[in-house]
């Protein structure tokens, strides 16, 4: 294996966990201030996706389609928010669990209903199209360091948000003490909605970024939800931080677990079963990750006492 | 008798009835409609234990009716094809017998469950729910790559499995095994409310600190609790299988976990006959539903919506009332 085509994963691992931190930002932080677990992320993820190819395909510019993919989702979840979510912060989990199940359900037969079942597609903007030579001779995608550079520049956006600015403030007010921030005249339901609009308009960029590269289908969204939820317990609940490290590491170990098992199971067995034990194996690597996180430290790497 | 177990019975008789009477006028489609109402019934029940009576939220349970699912296809694709499953240490060889098929199924599951259970219930509340949803995904994109099993593509099983003294292939004769099945898990799951292990349990859900006090451990009590509920959704699934004669990853994934959940909160949380109930519901409204429009699963998103914001107690709840303190 030669070392350019390890560095090529290792950049490809670290992509995918920079759009895992976008999605897993916004569920922890809607669980860190309003003590919400939110299923239908993945469905804000999905409607940013295709809020940008239908954008793009109608007017041809990349710029255009990601605006409309964040005000998509954010006003999708803004109005979410408002109808549903709202009636499900002082009950218990089952409850959040269940209603926002019926939203995915809604939201997806919605969708499939609006644009078929076929998978649209968005293309990669032309200026961003074809392979850079990064310092090295590593031949690597433009369009996905662009995706590093973007996600990085929105993760010090939300640390700056959160320790800098009086939004921030009253953020980290409603994590610690609602009733208190209530009480010295905050308006809490709007804060409520702006927050959750703020994670919705995250996970819809996330979506349309990713959808550029993948295609934009009924249900993409789940899978990257679930992952996101990973991330979540890895991290601990709550912390941005915790998300973006958490992140990283599955990013990390799903793409290099799917390159480097295999390969070190051929050292002692042959090709085929080594190739189908590897490949089993790395689909579950994440998820052997979390485990061991779990053992050593069951409220996450940078979690409050779960 | 109170008014809930006048439901019960009622539903009971109902889910007898229907396909007795279908068989009486010749509409087997009708019957497999019901056998598939047992069977997700049956899935709900072993859920119900978790979740009504312990207080543990699991959205993974699609984990165990997936291992059940695969115990049957595996097994009954190895006698089908009279290899056996392994030559080392032991000769082990595929069966078409159902009782071997639960056996395992439920000894499968039962096992993945104290593995997930025991790793899972380190944590709770919303950490509990996201884990039990990882590991049903683990398992499920481990299905997908396990080309030996027919990875996506899952496995076909050409004729349903046998059990002693029955033809299985006549609907309503595996009707009468997947009902009989339901009512005794029923049964067990009333007997076990009400066994010392059961009330443990629910004052473990209620206020795990007295039960500390006292010198159980609420760990144990859930763990336990986590595990004869992974058996019988297990079985569920061989069950399940046995009435597709296929099984494939879909039985794993985080859509069928959500959907047992649904059954139980469309009949109501915590209630014996809940899962019967919801089960049924959902079935019929599939069957209806699913006639007039393509999109169905939006109504059924906005029923759901509407039960958990407005009618918490689910059908069975909205017709009996108020639970009884001890019941």
């Amino acid at each position: 294996m030669s070392l350019l085509l390890l560095a090529e994963q290792v950049l490809n691992g670290l992509q995918f966990g920079i759009m895992l931190f976008l999605m897993a930002a916004g569920l922890t932080l809607v669980f860190g201030v309003m003590g919400l677990i939110n299923l239908a992320h993945g469905s804000l993820f999905m409607v940013g996706a295709f809020a940008a190819a239908a954008v793009a395909g109608a007017t041809g510019s990349f710029v255009l389609a990601l605006i409309a993919a964040l005000a998509a989702a954010a006003a999708a979840g803004a109005l979410v928010e408002v109808l549903v979510i709202r009636r499900l912060y002082a009950r218990e989990h089952l409850d959040q669990v269940l209603a926002t199940f019926a939203l995915i359900l809604i939201f997806s037969e919605s969708t499939r209903w609006l644009f078929g079942s076929f998978p649209l597609f968005l293309n990669i903007p032309e200026a961003l199209s074809g392979p850079v030579t990064l310092p090295g001779g590593i031949q690597y995608s433009l369009y996905r360091l662009t995706l590093i550079a973007i996600g990085l520049a929105v993760a010090f956006g939300l640390f700056l948000l959160i320790s800098r600015t009086r939004l921030g403030i009253q953020i980290r007010a409603g994590e610690s003490d609602r009733e208190m921030i209530a009480a010295l005249g905050v308006d809490i339901s709007k804060l409520y909605t702006i927050v959750f609009a703020l994670g919705a308009a995250l996970a819809g960029l996330a979506g349309a970024l990713v959808g550029a590269i993948q295609s934009v289908q009924v249900g993409m969204g789940e899978p990257v939800l679930i992952l996101a939820f990973v991330v979540i317990v890895i991290g601990g609940i709550g912390s941005i931080k915790g998300a973006l490290v958490g992140a990283i590491l599955v990013g990390l170990t799903d793409t290099l677990g799917g390159l480097l098992l295999p390969l070190f199971f051929g050292l002692f067995m042959d090709n085929a079963a080594a190739t189908s034990t590897g490949s089993a194996l790395a689909s579950m690597s994440i998820y052997i990750l979390m485990a061991i996180v779990l053992v050593v430290k069951p409220s996450g790497l940078y979690g409050a006492k779960a | 008798m109170s008014r809930e177990t006048l439901i019960n019975t009622a539903l009971a008789l109902a889910l007898l009835g229907v396909p007795l009477w279908a068989y009486a006028v010749d509409e087997p489609f009708i019957i497999t409609l019901a056998t598939k109402v047992a069977i997700l019934a049956l899935a709900g029940v072993g859920l119900n234990i978790a979740l009504g009576l312990g207080g543990l939220v699991s959205l993974g349970h699609a984990a165990f009716f997936g291992i059940g699912g695969y115990a049957m296809g595996i097994l009954a694709s190895h006698a089908q094809t009279y290899t056996a499953i392994t030559d080392w240490p032991v000769l082990i060889e595929g069966t078409k017998s159902m009782p071997v098929i639960w056996l395992v199924a439920v000894v499968a599951s039962g096992i993945a469950a104290l593995l997930i259970g025991a790793l899972s219930l380190r944590t709770s509340g919303v950490y509990f729910i996201m884990i039990t949803l990882a590991f049903g995904q683990m398992l499920y994109y481990f299905a997908i790559s396990w080309a030996a099993y027919g990875g996506e593509d899952g496995l076909s099983v050409y004729v349903r499995n046998g059990f002693p003294g029955l033809n299985t292939l006549d609907p309503i004769q595996f009707f009468a095994i997947t009902f009989v099945l339901l009512l005794a898990a029923l049964l067990f799951s009333a007997r076990l409310a009400k066994s010392p292990f059961g009330l443990a349990l629910n004052a473990a859900r209620q206020s795990p600190q007295r039960v500390e006090t006292i010198g159980l451990s609420p760990y144990r009590l859930r763990l336990l609790a986590f595990v004869i509920s992974g058996m019988i959704t297990g079985l569920a699934g061989a069950l399940f299988a046995d009435l597709n004669r296929f099984v494939s990853p879909t039985m794993f994934s985080w859509q069928t976990s959500g959907e047992i959940m649904v059954f139980i909160i469309l009949g109501g949380t915590a209630r014996l006959f809940g899962p019967v109930a919801g089960a049924a519901l959902f079935i019929i409204l599939e069957h209806i539903l699913g006639g007039l429009s393509e999109f169905w699963h939006i109504y059924l998103g906005l029923l759901l919506l509407l039960v958990v914001l407005f009618a918490k107690g689910g059908v069975i709840g909205t017709l009996a009332g108020r639970e009884q303190a001890h019941d």
